[in-house]
């Protein structure tokens, strides 16, 4: 009896045994935890983009609501830190942040935990940081805010053009409401401003700061001045609907940012498609692979977009952006072009910017290239964040 | 708050609806009252989360506690919220005491932040975190009680209203943290890195553990000063009544400016702690808003210290509870957690107002206004 019972108990032993060992086969591939951190709720344009692509990233990767968070409304400050240690005390082993502020937090716990991967958008110290589980991305937005500038040329021409298609000095002026006079969004506007430049040569577009990344009230009493300065056109790099709708108010046309307004102002907007990076991360953990430390989106790899043309887009936009998003992507147009800007009235030959963001504001890295005859600022290479900070003549800056 | 009925209204008519004061009701009876209308409006919201997602109302409850109590890290975090918020609570209090409405606690902390960043910033560094860190709390109390006693000098001297200038002030102080930040970050960003210089220590390996103690015991001498002092009989007699204060020789204009300094002083101390001590970096946000907040602590408190370390522990579990309800729920923005966390402080107050006073309708016929009332006082 007693041999029956010891064979009986091996027999199971072995079962098991061999059960868990071929199990084991499979569990190579990590079950992905994924958390999203952001600054704003989904009432922010640009929060609601990642809040979207993280949901559509998470569900084409089979990921379950049990599988993945969102938390919204995070400060910049130890709160990020305090929320990215929180997932991974609860077995979270991808943590997602979208804010520039968030990135020392962001850091601080990558340091901690060094089993979970901590990846940060719009960030500048993952290249100097050299953690493994920190990484930086952004995309080449300024690709997009070059297509939305020749829409917004294309509606300048459409509304004041003469019969050669040549608008007038007082008419050609534009107005963008920034947030912070930094380079993310110096690079974003010069390159809608250069967009308008390639269909309107006399082009001048007027700047104005809100100081914040959100909000709504300054973001439209700030388009409301421009438009009463003259500017004829709006465009913004601030994630409220403030602007849009006070365009809306006055009629004027406008170029958004970050998805539609669905407004009949709307000429068109550029954003960001962060699905294609949220598939990358949750591939990369489930399969243990490194994330590339600095990761940009493109045109090419579809993570730079341009909504569909607004019912306010000139006739024939569709078109002439197709024909330059095709020389966008294979190279053959430079959006920083030296050749078409000038800064105090000269073309750039050598230009430092701070790429290494040691916190000295000193630059230190050359970014002006020369490829097949064309020389050019070469914006998002040494880094995903942009570094492009360059005022160029043409635009001015108020305030 | 019973309008004293004229005597030819007494034969005429009384008002349809009326508010009697209450004789004090027993303390537990108090207390049951309140915990009745929180677990209703809690099971309220329960109720309204569910309805905006497809989750089972009941895990409401489930998520609240996680949330705030859900691993050691929360925990800490409860208590290190709450000891900021009574911080600011134990700053404002013998204002209130006093009657002067200090709108101006979120200045009031982002000057004194401002101060030890200040501090951290040009002399991070150079001399050593020895010195630094005294000198940021120096330099930190002193701002507060600056932007303390400016509106307390212009009431004491010219009776300009509080209200409005403490609030003002709070613009100011915004304004000055986003000029400071755009002096020193030279990118642009608005984004202050954290500094490295002028951190304050943890106490026993807990990076919570000093800030939780200090406004402990802060709301603790807070208690003391106000209830067993000159000082603190002279802030309500003047709180009372300014005449009465005047009558018995008490100074009132030194009291206010007296007050004001003690009370900006003291919130300055909490700007100090989320430099120092927290966020080693400064934003117009950093206050977040805990200067109104601590308002309805304070009051909920009915202005005892003691009692107000119950009653921001229940703000910050309601507030931290709700973070991890809103994750667990899937709601991508703040404003159904602002509609619940505006729920229950709408019940919480809306039941202490019943606790004090006592609705009384007009009675069909002709009975007097005066056996009504004795009736009524028979009642409860």
């Amino acid at each position: 009896m007693s041999k029956k019972i010891l064979s009986l108990v091996l027999a199971v032993v072995m079962l098991v045994g061999a059960v868990v060992a071929f199990s084991s086969c499979n569990s190579e591939k990590k079950d992905v935890k994924a958390a999203l951190i952001c600054l704003h709720g989904d009432s922010s344009t640009y929060d609601k983009n990642f809040i979207d692509a993280f949901k559509q990233a998470c569900a084409n990767k089979g990921l379950t609501e049990e599988n993945y968070t969102i938390i919204t409304d995070v400060p910049e400050g130890t709160e990020c830190y305090d929320k990215a240690a929180d997932f991974a005390d609860n077995g979270y082993n991808l943590v997602f942040a979208n804010s520039f502020g968030h990135e020392a937090y962001m850091i601080q716990a990558a340091k901690e935990f060094p089993d979970v991967q901590f990846c940060h958008a719009t960030g500048t110290k993952a290249h100097t940081e050299n953690l493994a589980n920190y990484q930086n991305a952004f995309a080449s937005i300024y690709q997009g805010r070059y297509l939305a500038g020749v829409a917004a040329g294309l509606k300048l021409v459409e509304l004041y053009g003469d019969a050669e298609g040549k608008v007038s000095d007082e008419n050609a002026k534009i107005g963008y409401v920034g947030a912070h006079p930094y380079a993310e969004v110096v690079s974003g506007y010069t390159s809608f401003y250069l967009g308008v430049k390639s269909i309107v040569e006399n082009v001048t577009m007027e700047v104005r700061y809100t100081g914040e990344w959100y909000d709504e009230t300054a973001e439209k009493t700030t388009a409301e001045a421009l438009i009463a300065a003259g500017c004829k056109l709006i465009s913004q790099h601030a994630d409220s609907m403030g602007a849009p709708t006070a365009c809306e108010n006055a009629n004027v046309p406008n170029v958004s940012y970050n998805g539609a307004t669905g407004k009949n102002t709307f000429v068109i907007a550029s954003r960001i498609n962060w699905v294609p990076y949220f598939e990358y991360i949750i591939d990369c953990v489930k399969e243990g692979k490194d994330i590339a430390t600095d990761w940009t989106g493109t045109l090419a790899n579809d993570a730079v977009k341009i909504t569909a043309v607004g019912t306010a887009a000139a006739e024939g936009t569709q078109a002439k952006l197709d024909e330059v998003a095709a020389k966008l992507k294979d190279g053959t147009l430079k959006v920083f072009d030296c050749a078409t800007f000038t800064v105090k009235g000269a073309h750039l030959t050598e230009y430092l910017a701070d790429v290494d963001d040691a916190g000295d504001f000193v630059p230190e890295t050359n970014v002006i290239k020369t490829e097949n005859g064309v020389t050019f600022f070469d914006e998002s290479a040494n880094r995903s964040a942009p570094y492009f900070d360059i005022r160029i003549d043409g635009i001015t800056e108020v305030g | 708050m019973e309008t004293q009925p004229k005597k030819q209204d007494r034969v005429k008519k009384e008002p349809l609806i009326r508010l009697v004061k209450r004789d004090a009701l027993a303390k537990k009876k108090v207390v049951l009252i309140y915990a009745i209308a929180i677990v209703a409006s809690l099971v309220l919201s329960a109720l309204i989360c569910a309805l905006f997602s497809s989750k089972n109302p009941l895990s409401f409850f489930g998520a609240l506690f996680e949330g705030a109590f859900g691993s050691p890290r929360r925990i800490w975090l409860l208590l290190q919220d709450t000891a900021l918020l009574l911080g600011v609570a134990v700053a404002l209090v013998p204002a209130f005491k006093m009657k002067f409405w200090n709108l101006g606690g979120n200045g009031q902390i982002l000057v004194g932040g401002l101060a030890a960043i200040s501090c951290m910033y040009y002399l991070g560094g150079k001399i050593s975190d020895a010195l630094l860190i005294p000198l940021m709390i120096v330099a930190s109390i002193l701002a507060g009680a600056v932007w303390g006693v400016l509106p307390a000098i212009f009431k004491a001297f010219f009776d300009t209203n509080e209200s409005l200038f403490t609030l003002m002030l709070n613009y100011i102080a915004t304004g000055l943290v986003s000029m400071f930040i755009t002096i020193w970050v030279k990118s642009g960003s608005g984004i202050l890195e954290p500094l490295k210089y002028g951190n304050f220590p943890g106490l026993f390996g807990s990076p919570y553990l000093l800030t939780i103690l200090v406004f402990f015991i802060l709301a603790a001498l807070m208690y003391v000063y106000l209830r067993y002092t000159k000082h603190g009989y002279e802030i309500s007699v003047v709180g009372d009544s300014p005449n009465t204060a005047k009558y018995i020789g008490i100074d009132v204009k030194r009291v206010i400016i007296r007050t004001m300094i003690i009370s900006g002083a003291l919130a300055g101390v909490v700007g100090l702690f989320l430099a120092g001590g927290i966020h080693h970096t400064i934003s117009t946000a950093s206050a977040n808003n805990m200067g109104f907040t601590a308002i309805m602590a304070t009051w909920l408190a009915a202005f005892n210290p003691l009692v107000m370390m119950g009653t921001c522990f229940f703000i910050i579990f309601i507030s931290r509870g709700m973070v991890e309800v809103r994750a667990d729920f899937g709601f991508t923005n703040d404003s159904i957690a602002n509609i619940v966390i505006g729920l229950v402080y709408f019940c919480v107050i809306a039941c202490s107002f019943f606790i004090t006073y006592r609705v009384v309708f007009r009675k069909t016929g002709a009975k007097t206004l005066e056996s009504d009332e004795k009736k009524g006082e028979n009642a409860v």
